[in-house]
């Protein structure tokens, strides 16, 4: 999963490749049977795509307690913001009655997204280990992601 | 109250709720039927059956309570509510899922091989469904009083009953079906009357409610005490008063008074503590200040209104809301009931689906247990001295809709509450009794059915005997003690290979002691004052980052403990998507052949 830039590419590739030598291609068996052959491929692979996840995650629920975690923050910094009107109501009602529910769905709708994106390139990356199929707008996603992350491995 | 149609309403709900339950039976042949609905549950649905399980007696009821007596600071449990699904789906949904655990035991066991960590955590789900069953059951009973008159255990046990007859009789699959229909039926209870509630106020001139003023009674009231009830006087005033009140007796006057047709005979209140026995009928001239239940301050429209105001006597409220959003944030994953639920989902995928579809839901229903609470204070503002602010979504719509259009709308919100009590009490009744049969019965469907009684019983007993704390605090504590046990094990266990099974039962020990004392002790002696008080009521805030410490801390300290191999096979079943692992690991072993308690 590290998709990844031009420069170096990406290490797992070199993991996977005995695998293109494979008479008649992908198949999720054959994939899969890679996988219980060599737990140590599984591994590499498990640790990849849960650094993926985690960070997606991490991100939105960094956002999620910034954003909702913020506002009683912000009503005790700032007093005004208690008594402040919008439309003829009260703001504090206002967010915490109606405001932070499209909030709450916008994140989790952009959440599965994303998830079912990193395991969509996880699953091209197992079909074809020698070119990188994910578009570059879904690389995108993982671009900032460091190389150094799979050295890590070889300690664990 | 219209008795006849709050008795209908609630045999509507039973009749309905059972005749499913029925109809599920027919359907469920397989042991898994009974577990787990055989895995065959349409999104849509699922996410109806998650979100009406999910809406108990604390959000129908509890919220428009909390926000009627304490202000503006109690949203933060339906925003802590919701936004505990998102938490849920960040960091848990798909691989839960996908880990093939059906209960949090299961997880337990499948991620640490540890059969004492099973041990600890099966107990701790007995003990957060039954915290949480206990206030479904007084809400039942308050229902059922305020509607018919019954005494308050009658409604706990005409729940506690149908609700275990269910769960023994179909299980899952009936349950999934009774629950999806609940839903709707709760979201149509609330919003139908919320309509015409809001038609009133603004019919009524609408009454401002952020003034200066604290709550009069807007027009003559009389206030019929079904149990003994001690209130402040903050003006003195004159009353007409029937029954027995600060140790006398009053006798019904012949001649009904000429100002509010009152029978009661007059009597002068002072400035103080006033007691008035239950059966008593206390009639207050239009205008006068609403004497509070004890331990109530009456608060101004404006210091109610207002974020952080401490309104109606709450300790530190900025300490209190942040325990509240992280206690709902993190405990929701680690409410039994909910996390059998996903099992229904057929993928992770599935899962996650699910869980967006759950949230607009809930978002849906959220938005409108407080306009009850704010306009409860302009039309009920007589529970403020009851102290059953918890009725208000019950009382309100007859309040404010004379004759037969407001009795139909009273019968709708029973029927909704009713469902809600149901709905929530059947789906921790199954996840109980699945970890009871599980663990101690071998796991066949006549177990399952004996472990159902097992977990409805106990919580019976408490709800009857005790008095209990407001519904939505109550709960609140329920989830408290959640996301100080399961949280820390459904994170780390998921997203880090260093967890061990030492530190695993360490930190549900710390975490789930710690929060279950805090329990106990706000139970037993009630609401109170100051610092001790707050971290008492409202625990999370310390016992979440305790049992996170003790569980990463006692797993560093016993680092040698981890199998790499064993980790590995967990790491990759719970993240890899199933396409990809289904062929190289067998399926998860289906609930008809129990996972045994191996140990390793």
């Amino acid at each position: 999963m590290t998709g990844g830039g031009q420069p170096a590419p990406p290490r797992r590739v070199a993991v996977t490749a005995p695998r293109r030598k494979r008479a008649g291609g992908w198949s999720a068996r054959a994939a899969a049977a890679d996988l219980h052959a060599q737990p140590r491929l599984a591994q590499v692979y498990a640790r990849a795509i849960i650094r993926d996840q985690l960070r997606l995650a991490l991100g939105v629920l960094a956002a999620l307690v910034v954003v909702l975690g913020g506002v009683p923050a912000a009503f005790a910094l700032v007093p005004a913001l208690r008594t402040a009107e919008l439309l003829g109501f009260r703001l504090p009602w206002i967010i915490l009655g109606f405001v932070a529910y499209p909030v709450l769905v916008a994140a989790a709708v952009l959440h599965v997204r994303h998830a079912e994106r990193v395991e969509r390139d996880f699953t091209d990356l197992l079909r074809s280990p020698a070119e990188d199929p994910t578009a570059p707008a879904e690389r995108a996603v993982h671009a900032e992601r460091p190389e150094q992350g799979v050295d890590g491995e070889e300690s664990g | 109250m219209n008795q006849s149609l709050g008795i209908a309403a609630l045999v509507v709900v039973l009749a309905a709720t059972i005749g499913v339950g029925v109809y599920g039976l027919r359907l469920s042949r397989a042991t898994s039927d009974f577990y787990v609905a055989s895995r065959e549950v349409s999104p849509l649905w699922n996410a109806s059956a998650i979100s009406g399980e999910y809406l108990s007696a604390a959000s129908f009821l509890g919220v428009a309570g909390l926000v009627m007596a304490y202000g503006v600071d109690m949203l933060a449990y339906p925003v802590g509510y919701a936004a505990g699904y998102l938490v849920l789906l960040l960091l848990v949904a798909a691989p839960l899922r996908r880990s093939g655990a059906y209960t949090l035991p299961d997880f337990a066991e499948e991620r640490l091989g540890s059969a004492a960590v099973r041990r600890v955590a099966s107990v701790l789900v007995a003990v957060i469904a039954w915290l949480y069953l206990v206030p479904q059951l007084q809400g039942a009973g308050l229902t059922l009083q305020t509607v018919t008159g019954a005494p308050r255990w009658a409604g706990a046990v005409v729940v506690a009953g149908a609700v275990v007859g269910v769960s023994a009789a179909g299980g899952m699959r009936s349950v999934t079906l009774v629950q999806g229909l609940h839903f709707w039926l709760k979201l149509t209870a609330i919003a139908v009357p919320a309509v015409f509630l809001v038609l009133a106020w603004r019919s009524a001139g609408s009454p401002a409610l952020t003034g200066d003023d604290v709550p009069r009674f807007p027009h003559a009231t009389v206030v019929a005490l079904d149990q003994r009830t001690t209130f402040d006087v903050t003006a003195p005033l004159t009353i007409r008063a029937t029954g027995e009140l600060d140790g006398r007796s009053y006798a019904a006057t012949a001649v009904p008074s000429r100002r509010d047709g009152s029978t009661g005979v007059p009597v002068r209140l002072g400035r103080g503590e006033h007691t008035a026995a239950a059966g008593a009928r206390l009639a207050f001239p239009k205008g006068a200040a609403v004497p509070h239940r004890k331990g109530l301050r009456p608060a101004t429209g404006a210091a109610w209104a207002r974020p952080l105001s401490g309104a109606g006597g709450r300790a530190h409220p900025l300490y209190a809301v942040y325990s509240i959003l992280l206690a709902t944030f993190l405990g929701t994953m680690g409410l039994p009931h909910v996390l059998v639920r996903f099992y229904t989902n057929p993928d992770g995928r599935a899962a996650r689906r699910t869980t967006v579809l759950v949230l607009v839901l809930l978002s849906v229903f959220y938005l409108l247990p407080p306009v009850y609470g704010a306009l409860g204070r302009v039309f009920a503002p007589q529970l403020l001295l009851t102290g059953q602010t918890d009725t208000a979504v019950l009382v309100l719509p007859q309040i404010t809709q004379a004759g037969e259009a407001g009795r139909l709308l009273a019968a709708l919100a029973t029927a909704g509450a009713f469902a809600a009590f149901v709905s929530t009490a059947s789906g921790l009744t199954v996840s109980v009794a699945a970890v009871v049969s599980q663990d101690l019965l071998k796991g066949s469907a006549r177990g399952f059915r004996l472990a159902s009684l097992v977990a409805g019983v106990p919580p019976l007993v408490m709800a009857t005997t005790t008095a209990g704390l407001p519904v939505a605090d109550a709960i609140g504590l329920a989830f408290a003690v959640a996301a100080s046990s399961f949280c820390p094990l459904l994170v780390l266990g998921i997203w880090w290979r260093g967890l061990t099974d030492r530190g695993a039962l360490a930190g549900l020990v710390a975490g789930g002691g710690l929060a279950a004392v805090a329990v106990v002790v706000t139970s037993v002696r009630g609401p109170g004052h100051g610092w001790s008080a707050a971290l008492l009521e409202e625990p999370a805030a310390w016992t979440v980052p305790i049992a996170f410490a003790v569980m990463a801390i006692g797993s560093l300290l016993t680092r040698h403990r981890i199998s790499d191999a064993a980790v590995d096979r967990v790491m990759v079943r719970m993240h890899l998507p199933e396409e990809v692992t289904a062929q190289a690991y067998p399926p998860v072993p289906q609930v008809d052949v129990p996972p045994q308690t191996t140990g390793g």
